[in-house]
């Protein structure tokens, strides 16, 4: 901790702050959001925050750009920004600063921006808002930054809705819009959580080449240690409302002082690049066994208009043996979702088989289909809206055996069992799934697609929404899991370093169809398509083969 | 956008069919018939009433009498009132301006107030204002309207003699003054509901937007809190507020059958009510038309409205 305060930040310091509380309204289950936290982002350089959910780092974004809500107040502390303290500084002097001396990005680019307005009066109105320039001089300012910004066609997409732009255009919308008046400081709060991983790869680059062209102070806040390794120079480290160590990247990653630091970087699943010991199994037969699988998604038709066909999964093929997974990896919209609900008969395909234990499943009416539904289950994205909030988890669990002829008592005992199973305890069978954290609630989906003693799980997502940590530990029980019953696993993921950790073999995506497959150490050591070695390459933060971060510059 | 419009005013004949057959059938099926009021009349005979069915068309097969019905009225004759023989279009006529003149002015003082209070409660929320005004909604939601236009005459014309207690003029006094005074009182009295909904709709609507990602980022620009509620809450929180106008655009030329009754107001609450009670089956099955051609027209011109307001659908 820094003992002395200073009155003034030095002259090489962009943004200081210091000893800085803020309290949580009553009845939360902290008392501060954050408590005594001071760091400094010098000039010109990129700091990193990082940490979990509820670790405080987006509060201490929002204190700093004087945009908390009224019901959160800093109690306590200084932050600095070029110099000035903004704490009690008044409403409207604190605006002029906003977007002018300090500008931010923000996580999801998809609702990041009005959609009412077109993208070149959105970034016309930060500058007419602090008033520079004429409507003229800030149109030619907005197409400048556009090009600056790497967008195509700048002059047309000044007139462009953010509707028709992807999701890595409209962050670099975001990033034109923040640096339009050339802020010393730009906060950019986990600004490519939300994007495919090639994409993830060109906004950091982005970010890291503007920052040196100017010479700007980022703060960058992330809970990912790959995006800390590529573009840190500093990094702070956050866990519950405290900075628990902070330094120079180098010396963060390389050795890290704190044991919460040494958990989260251990927990960042990476690349192994080695092959899982497959497990002995009896049945050599593959389990599943999919050819021709064909799926188009048709919308806008009617009367007088055109139909818009997309091909979401286009002649898929791949088997899986017993007792082994199959990772399917691949950016949005390359149909992996799509397959997944085409497999348990969510969705209706269109063409081609899906061989279950040798049965063809794809053609079966949903009612033949009801009796082997209990063999196939899912495991879900996102463990807050697949569990219905009035319902106990000991109901959650049983129903579905039960509509399917399992005793109540006898399912009440093996809902027991499981729970203690996935590592919760069995009390856990009267509560309602909010007293439980994301974790424990994956950990009760789990336990719920287990009720049915399946023989194949699909995994869609299944860690994306938890923090590393949890995430590590889910994976440990669905392989501790696999080990002990032997069943089949399709896991569904956009992070290659988390298929990398649990599958036998990965299938790589793209526009619907598969471009690769093969084992872990062929996909990341040696990929044979283009598509596979660009994906690998975009991973942030590793070098194939590798089996640690590695710093940024390295 | 000409796509959608096509297929939107397809579904829309195809809507109007649906309603004229189910009207016109189910106006049919009431007891006594077209003719129940001739029959009350002591100097008809059984004999005048055949002949007037003859005369009426009344003695063929409904569903002939259907498509004949029909036919005339897309040509644009609506048939005659039975009351006395008037076209049906010219007694709808008469009394639709007295309607759009009350109804017109109510909606225009339901908007006005009720997307300030909408506005204002969601960005105070839960001030004092946010709580009276949810007071306020949920009181004259749940009183019945002719109650308040009852007291409104109590208070207002019988006790202070300020307003008058009905009618849209004093015969012999054509003066716009003279039409003001007596619009004020219903105008307000029907105006009290629809400021009741609306506002509540615009609170949620507007909660709804201020939400948004954003809106943070309009803040992070260092707009004025002012030009963030204008610029970026409300106008996203229109958006659903122009389908509501567009289901309630019928009423505004409809009427308000139990307020003008109140306030014995001629516009088309009365005509439907009168034509009802009259066994006036041209005029009912008219109104029937003209309102069923209103909704399908509100909701036209509020999803034409809604695509010229928002890109993702006028582009998209």
């Amino acid at each position: 901790m820094v003992a002395t305060i200073q009155p003034v930040a030095p002259h090489d310091v962009a943004l200081s702050v210091r000893d800085l509380t803020v309290n949580l309204p009553k009845g939360m289950e902290r008392t501060h959001a954050v408590e005594n936290i001071s760091f400094d982002l010098k000039r010109g350089q990129i700091l990193c925050v990082i940490g979990e959910s509820g670790s405080g780092k987006s509060v201490t974004a929002n204190a700093i750009m004087g945009l908390l809500p009224n019901v959160i107040r800093v109690s306590s502390g200084a932050i600095h920004l070029d110099g000035m303290n903004i704490i009690g500084m008044p409403q409207d002097k604190l605006r002029s600063l906003r977007g002018r001396v300090v500008s931010m990005i923000f996580q999801d680019p998809l609702s990041a921006l009005n959609p009412l307005m077109t993208v070149g009066a959105q970034i016309d109105e930060v500058m007419a808002a602090h008033g520079v320039g004429t409507p003229k001089s800030r149109r030619g300012r907005a197409i400048e930054l556009l090009t600056e910004v790497g967008l195509p066609d700048p002059a047309l997409m000044y007139h462009q809705y953010p509707f028709r732009l992807s999701g890595g255009q409209r962050q670099r919308v975001m990033i034109a819009m923040a640096l339009a008046l050339e802020p010393t400081i730009l906060i950019a709060d986990e600004p490519t959580t939300a994007l495919d991983v090639t994409t993830q790869a060109q906004i950091l680059e982005l970010i890291r080449e503007i920052q040196r062209r100017k010479g700007m102070s980022v703060m960058f806040i992330t809970h990912d240690f790959g995006v800390v390794a590529e573009i840190a120079d500093s990094v702070v480290v956050m866990e519950k409302g405290h900075i628990v160590e902070q330094g120079s990247a180098q010396q963060v990653l390389k050795s890290p002082g704190h044991p919460y630091t040494r958990r989260l970087i251990a927990a960042v699943p990476h690349l192994t690049g080695e092959d899982r010991v497959p497990l002995e199994t009896a049945d050599k037969a593959p389990i599943l066994k999919v050819e021709g699988l064909m799926k188009t998604y048709r919308s806008g038709s009617s009367l007088f208009s055109a139909q818009r066909v997309v091909p979401a999964v286009n002649e898929v093929s791949f088997d899986l043996a017993p007792g082994r997974t199959l990772g399917v990896v691949g950016e949005s919209g390359s149909g992996k979702s799509s397959l997944g609900r085409l497999l348990i008969k969510l969705l209706d395909s269109d063409g081609g088989g899906i061989l279950f234990e040798g049965r063809d499943i794809a053609k079966l009416s949903e009612a033949e289909f009801r009796p082997l539904r209990p063999r196939v289950q899912m495991i879900f994205q996102d463990p807050f809206a697949s569990l219905n909030p009035r319902s106990t988890i000991g109901h959650i669990l049983t129903v579905g055996p039960v509509a399917h002829g399992t005793p109540y008592a006898q399912a009440r005992e093996e809902a027991k069992a499981l729970l203690a199973h996935v590592g919760l305890d069995a009390g856990a069978f009267d509560r309602f799934p909010h007293e439980f954290s994301g974790g424990q609630r994956q950990r009760i989906g789990i336990a719920r697609a287990l009720m049915f003693k399946p023989k194949l799980l699909i995994a869609d997502e299944a860690v994306s929404a938890l923090d590393v940590s949890i995430q590590a530990q889910i994976l440990q029980l669905l392989d501790q899991i696999q080990r002990e019953t032997g069943v089949s696993m399709i896991f569904i993921t956009h992070d290659l370093r988390v298929a990398s950790q649990i599958c036998d073999e990965i299938a790589v995506m793209q526009k619907g169809r598969i471009v690769e497959r093969g084992p872990p150490s062929q996909i990341f050591l040696d990929p044979q398509s283009a598509y596979t070695r660009e994906l690998v390459a975009a991973i942030p933060g590793e070098q194939p083969g590798s089996t640690r971060p590695v710093a940024a510059n390295g | 956008m000409r796509g959608f419009l096509l297929n939107r005013l397809s579904q829309s004949l195809i809507l109007l069919l649906i309603v004229s057959v189910i009207g016109f059938f189910v106006l049919n099926l009431l007891p006594g018939g077209p003719l129940a009021q001739f029959g009350l009349d002591p100097g008809m005979t059984q004999d005048d009433l055949e002949r007037l069915k003859e005369q009426l068309g009344l003695n063929r097969p409904l569903f002939i009498q259907y498509l004949d019905w029909a036919w005339r009225l897309l040509q644009g004759d609506w048939g005659h009132s039975f009351r006395d023989g008037a076209p049906v279009l010219a007694v709808i006529g008469r009394h639709v301006l007295a309607t759009l003149l009350l109804m017109g002015t109510s909606t225009a003082i339901a908007i006005a107030i009720g997307t300030w209070i909408g506005i204002r409660g969601a960005t105070h929320r839960y001030s004092l204002f946010d709580y009276m005004a949810t007071v306020g909604a949920m009181v004259a939601l749940s009183i019945p309207t002719f109650w308040f236009g009852l007291v409104g005459i109590y208070i207002f014309s019988l006790q202070l003699g300020w307003l008058p207690a009905g009618n849209m003029y004093t015969i012999g006094d054509g003066s716009v003054l003279n039409y003001l005074h007596h619009l004020i009182m219903p105008s307000i009295v029907l105006s009290l509901v629809h400021v009741a909904i609306w506002s509540r709709y615009m609170r949620s609507a507007t909660l709804d937007a201020i939400s948004q990602d954003f809106v943070k980022t309009a803040r992070a620009k260092g707009l004025s809190e002012r030009r963030v509620i204008m610029k970026h809450v409300v106008g996203n929180a229109l958006l659903p507020m122009i389908t509501l106008a567009g289901v309630q655009l019928p009423s505004i030329l409809t009427g308000a059958l139990v307020t003008e009754t109140v306030f014995t107001w001629p516009g088309m609450g009365r005509l439907f009510l009168d034509s009802l009670g009259y066994s006036d089956y041209p005029v009912v099955m008219g109104l029937l038309m003209f309102s069923a051609i209103l909704v399908i027209l509100g909701n036209l011109i509020a999803d034409i409205a809604v695509a010229i307001v928002d890109p993702r659908i006028r582009l998209g």
